[in-house]
């Protein structure tokens, strides 16, 4: 990994590639690109006669929402208490609970493969700047064909809008759908109905549709009472 | 109405007694041509009840129809999802009458293992008549043969006036079936009420 950062940096200046690692046992470390050097970084990738990775096996989209942390920060602080019937400022260590929001983004993932040399895979990833307004990533459909459906459904369910794709439109949802289905917060029709073996999120809607109907119910028979009461001609 | 005795006892002195009704439906159940079109992986299961080892022409349906006009069946085989469903009710609406429709598969009459996904019509009977269901993922051929052949119960029942008449003969019967939009979040609307009543969950307490 630290190799081929070092080839990139070689052939391309000021490429500002980083390298992200992954903790878990797979170990499947990845470069994160700058979007700005994207392209010719992924040329270079393809081309280069030691790495050949000329063969792109999978894109994808990671959506990461903005992200409340909590952190414990130790804060000294003056305070003052009554010590043997005389008030004296002692220095205290507290605990304070601080939240900050990290802001979210929206990432493409793509693994390359090199058919040539018969070694893979290398990942790299790019981030959008934000999830609402900042969605722009350069297409590497220019630098591997295969990426342009792939992209396009990235584009369908994550927003993500890749520059210099030749024919960006949706893949999967129609063109009047406006949503991204894959996105955390995305939220489905409510077009529910009976669910034998409801659990998690579906039983908490079965419920509520229940609770709806049920008031429906009480409404119904309500002005069927008031009906009686009143008479039909009323 | 002739009695059943007296029709096997003339039967057997040569003299074949029938009605108009029956000799209408005898014709119309042993040639029913189905639609040649197929949405998913039960379409698979739909080609292997045509062919050789399974022979759905015994039943009078061996000619798929590559055409809605010339069609008498529409055989549901699949997922069907929301970008496909205004699709399948405008080529049900081009089909002629009299038409029959059979949802095949798990997906078809309900959404399936899809049911709680974001493109998938949770059955297709939300916009269409459904005549009969197959449940199964994918129903075995001859789950399909089996439905062929309730249908083919079901249109030998029917009678020819009165109540429960087929719909090409019955003026007030909706010829047409409006095809959903899709919008900007879901389809619209969401389901036909003249075809799709909302499960009956309501109860009183």
């Amino acid at each position: 990994m630290e190799e081929i950062k070092a080839a990139i940096e070689a052939a391309v200046p000021g490429a500002g590639v980083e390298i992200q690692t992954n903790p878990s046992v797979s170990g499947q470390h990845s470069l994160r690109l700058a979007p700005s050097h994207a392209v010719e970084v992924a040329a270079f990738l393809r081309d280069d006669p030691e790495l050949a990775l000329d063969f792109l096996s999978n894109a994808t989209g990671v959506d990461w929402p903005d992200k409340e942390i909590a952190e414990k920060v130790k804060v000294t602080r003056t305070v003052t208490k009554t010590v043997d019937g005389a008030e004296t400022p002692v220095e205290e260590t507290v605990e304070e609970t601080k939240k900050r929001v990290e802001p979210g983004c929206l990432e493409a993932v793509y693994h390359l493969f090199s058919v040539a040399k018969g070694h893979g895979s290398v990942v790299i990833r790019m981030k959008t700047a934000n999830r609402t307004d900042q969605v722009e990533l350069p297409s590497l459909t220019p630098v591997w064909r295969s990426a342009e459906f792939q992209e396009r459904e990235i584009f369908d369910l994550f927003g993500i809008v890749f520059k210099g794709h030749p024919d960006l439109r949706r893949l999967l949802m129609w063109d009047e759908f406006k949503d991204h289905p894959m996105r955390r917060d995305y939220v489905e029709p409510d077009d529910f109905e009976y669910e034998p073996t409801a659990h998690d999120e579906v039983m908490k809607r079965a419920q509520e549709h229940r609770a709806a109907i049920a008031a429906e119910a009480r409404g119904d028979l309500a002005s069927e009472a008031k009906l009686i009461e009143e008479g039909p001609g009323a | 109405m002739v009695d059943e005795g007296l029709k096997i006892e003339l039967g057997k002195q040569g003299v074949f007694v029938t009605t108009i009704e029956e000799l209408y439906n005898w014709g119309r159940r042993n040639s029913i041509w189905p639609m040649q079109f197929g949405l998913a992986c039960c379409a698979i299961e739909m080609i292997a009840t045509t062919m050789a080892r399974y022979d759905l022409a015994r039943f009078g349906a061996e000619v798929f129809r590559p055409s809605p006009r010339q069609a008498d069946m529409m055989i549901i085989s699949g997922t069907v999802t929301k970008k496909m469903a205004p699709q399948v009710v405008r080529l049900y609406n081009q089909m002629a009458e009299p038409k029959y429709v059979i949802a095949m598969g798990a997906c078809a009459i309900s959404g399936g293992p899809f049911k709680q996904g974001y493109n998938v019509l949770k059955g297709i009977d939300r916009y269409i008549p459904v005549d009969v269901h197959i449940p199964g993922c994918p129903p075995r051929p001859e789950a399909l043969i089996h439905a062929f052949m309730t249908l083919q119960k079901k249109i030998a029942g029917q009678p020819l006036t009165g109540e429960g008449r087929p719909r090409h003969l019955d003026a007030n019967a909706p010829g047409e079936f409006p095809v959903p939009v899709q919008g900007a979040h879901d389809l619209e609307p969401s389901a036909n009420g003249l075809v799709w009543p909302l499960p009956a969950t309501k109860t009183r307490t």
